[in-house]
């Protein structure tokens, strides 16, 4: 960080910490003018859509798994459902219930680790949960507990916790027994109720008095919170099938990110993520988990960024008792998957990572080798949301000192739980011969 | 990939971490399946770590641990550190870096916060020569491997019940 004078000031962070991947940021100030802002992300681009070319379908849910670490089962169930679309089959019935499960065992290892580890300091002016366990131990104990239970569940269903290796297009390579989803039970008992206090805790932290007019974006499902299916859905009117998600969003290359901005075309930047979804789907929550936001003071809309770590407590909840659902009315399944053939075809897939929607696409060919690949991830699609929340941010509170400024922009872009290693998938490369 | 050893005051838990795949990084994956190939009684070996979180709640209750780890600090390839973190701070300047969520360094303060560091902590760190793309530690850590491996069968021996020498 340095300051040049009093009237031109530049807040920069070179390397963001409490975030996955490597990225940056950069705003700088004239006078009472913010005159640039720049979430830049330059971790190297990935290449995983050209990878994807010339593999067979099957592959699809393993390897885009390998994205990222924290939320590998929405790869794998944003792909399948892509390539189920295109054979022409529905994963349904207890196939899909363990497919939810798993998802929440992954919003509850994800949702964990990013309220007790990388926001809450940020909210208790420590610079990290070193300084938060030096304090207060049991708090990081209990987010330490919350985030180890979700692994578990994510190893019981998904064979491992990180890139599980159960997953397969059609529905799981072998289904687990009751008696081996039922041990686990009172942990997530125990994590309800962790989760709970996890949201009182959150709502007593002080927060920017910031609320923005955002576009929120996220799946919908007429009878479920979303996670794994839906349609895409926002508060400016958008009701669409996933399908038509490239008709209505642009990705667009911007010269300091290694990651593809998206568009919401006509509307421009919008929001995806825990705030999106609880805006959106309010009503689908549970009974404890309505209570623990009201109780938290949160109505059912938030437009304060800030307070996503509630939001995102309130999600914890929610998984917790989803899972404990689904565990005790389950019924092991006669075959762990449905029998596929492959054929040509096009088709999408979206599901809500625990930082937002995240959407694939997939041409085929006749054989069942990958022609093409679109990959989607949240943090791409915050990118713009980001820089004008930082933007704003600055804007509104130009004459807080150049410390407390930097450390609120920081706490600004851990609102959206960015993984800047899933975003890096794409590089514009444009190559001119004479 | 744990060995089904029964944790009791004698056991030793290794713990081998690192990136197989970017060739010297690996050597502690290295040595934790080569000793998981012993079968030593009392030995408890884990090699797939996948955070400092995972291996704090590894350690957390057992008695004797000692971790491998590859150390990138600009000396000599093929250096060897040894620290005992019970009775002295881990120096951050050789586990600072990861593959992983978490550096070695922090899990140790993090586990030292949460008071569940074991009795007695030894982490062996191995300057590694070559961090690129592939599987094979480089002939010259290869050897130091073979040399650390030995000096933790010589720190465990103490535990280690008689081995069957029938084959």
């Amino acid at each position: 960080m340095n300051s040049k004078s009093q009237k031109n000031k530049v807040l920069k962070v070179d390397y963001l910490a409490r975030v996955e991947g490597e990225g940056g940021m950069l705003v700088k100030i004239k006078g009472n003018q913010v005159t640039d802002v720049k979430f830049k992300i330059f971790e190297p681009p990935r290449f995983f859509e050209a990878f994807m070319r010339g593999r067979d379908y099957s592959e699809a849910p393993d390897i885009t798994a390998r994205i990222c670490g924290i939320c590998p089962v929405a790869y794998q169930t944003s792909s399948a459902q892509a390539m189920e679309n295109i054979l022409g089959v529905r994963v349904d019935g207890q196939l899909r219930a363990l497919r939810r499960l798993l998802y929440c065992g992954e919003w509850i290892e994800s949702h964990g680790l990013h309220v007790y580890m990388l926001h809450a300091p940020d909210f208790l002016g420590y610079e990290d949960a070193l300084q938060i366990a030096e304090k207060n131990p049991a708090i990081v104990k209990r987010g330490l507990e919350l985030k180890k239970i979700g692994n578990e569940l994510m190893k019981i269903v998904g064979g491992r916790e990180v890139h599980p290796i159960n997953f397969k297009v059609g529905g799981f390579h072998r289904t687990p027994k009751e008696d081996e989803l039922k041990q686990i039970l009172p942990k997530l008992k125990w994590a309800l109720e962790a989760s709970i206090e996890t949201v009182q805790w959150t709502s007593t932290f002080k927060f920017p008095d910031f609320e923005q007019d955002y576009e929120f974006v996220s799946l919908s499902h007429p009878d479920e919170y979303p996670i794994t299916e839906g349609n895409l859905i926002s508060n400016k009117g958008l009701n669409i099938k996933v399908e038509e998600f490239e008709q209505h969003f642009t990705e667009e290359h911007v010269e300091h990110a290694n990651a593809l901005h998206c568009i919401h075309n006509g509307f421009g930047p919008y929001y995806v993520g825990p705030l999106a979804r609880y805006n959106l789907n309010f009503e689908k929550l549970t009974t404890k988990a309505k209570k623990a936001a009201k109780q938290a003071g949160l109505g059912s809309k938030c437009f304060n960024p800030f307070k996503s770590i509630i939001v995102r407590s309130v999600e914890l909840v929610y998984a917790c008792e989803e899972a404990i659902r689904i565990i005790e009315s389950y019924k092991r399944p006669e075959e762990p998957f449905l029998k596929l053939e492959p054929k040509a075809g096009k088709g999408s897939g979206c599901s809500e990572a625990p930082r937002g929607m995240l959407y694939h696409r997939y041409n085929l060919a006749q054989d069942g080798t990958i022609l093409d690949a679109k990959i989607v991830p949240p943090t791409s699609q915050n990118q713009k949301t980001i820089e004008r929340d930082l933007l704003n941010f600055v804007r509104k509170n130009i004459n807080l000192s150049q410390e407390k400024l930097t450390w609120q922009c920081e706490q600004a872009i851990r609102n959206y739980d960015p993984c800047i290693s899933c975003a890096t998938h794409f590089l514009k490369l444009e190559i001119e011969r004479e | 990939m744990e060995n089904n050893h029964i944790n009791d005051d004698s056991t030793i838990c290794v713990v081998g971490i690192g990136n197989e795949y970017r060739r010297d990084d690996g050597i502690g994956i290295h040595i934790a399946r080569k000793l998981k190939k012993l079968n030593l009684p009392n030995l408890q070996v884990t090699e797939n770590i996948k955070d400092a979180i995972e291996l704090i709640e590894l350690w957390k209750n057992k008695k004797h641990v000692i971790v491998i780890d590859a150390v990138s600090s600009e000396s000599d390839p093929g250096m060897i550190y040894r620290f005992d973190v019970s009775k002295k701070q881990l120096p951050a300047k050789y586990f600072r870096h990861s593959t992983h969520n978490f550096s070695v360094a922090e899990a140790v303060e993090l586990s030292k916060k949460l008071t569940n560091l074991p009795a007695r902590l030894i982490i062996y760190g191995v300057e590694g020569k070559d961090f690129s793309e592939g599987v094979d530690l480089s002939d010259e850590i290869q050897k130091v491997a073979e040399y650390v491996l030995d000096l933790i069968l010589q720190e465990a021996k103490p535990s280690l019940q008689p081995l069957n020498h029938s084959n």
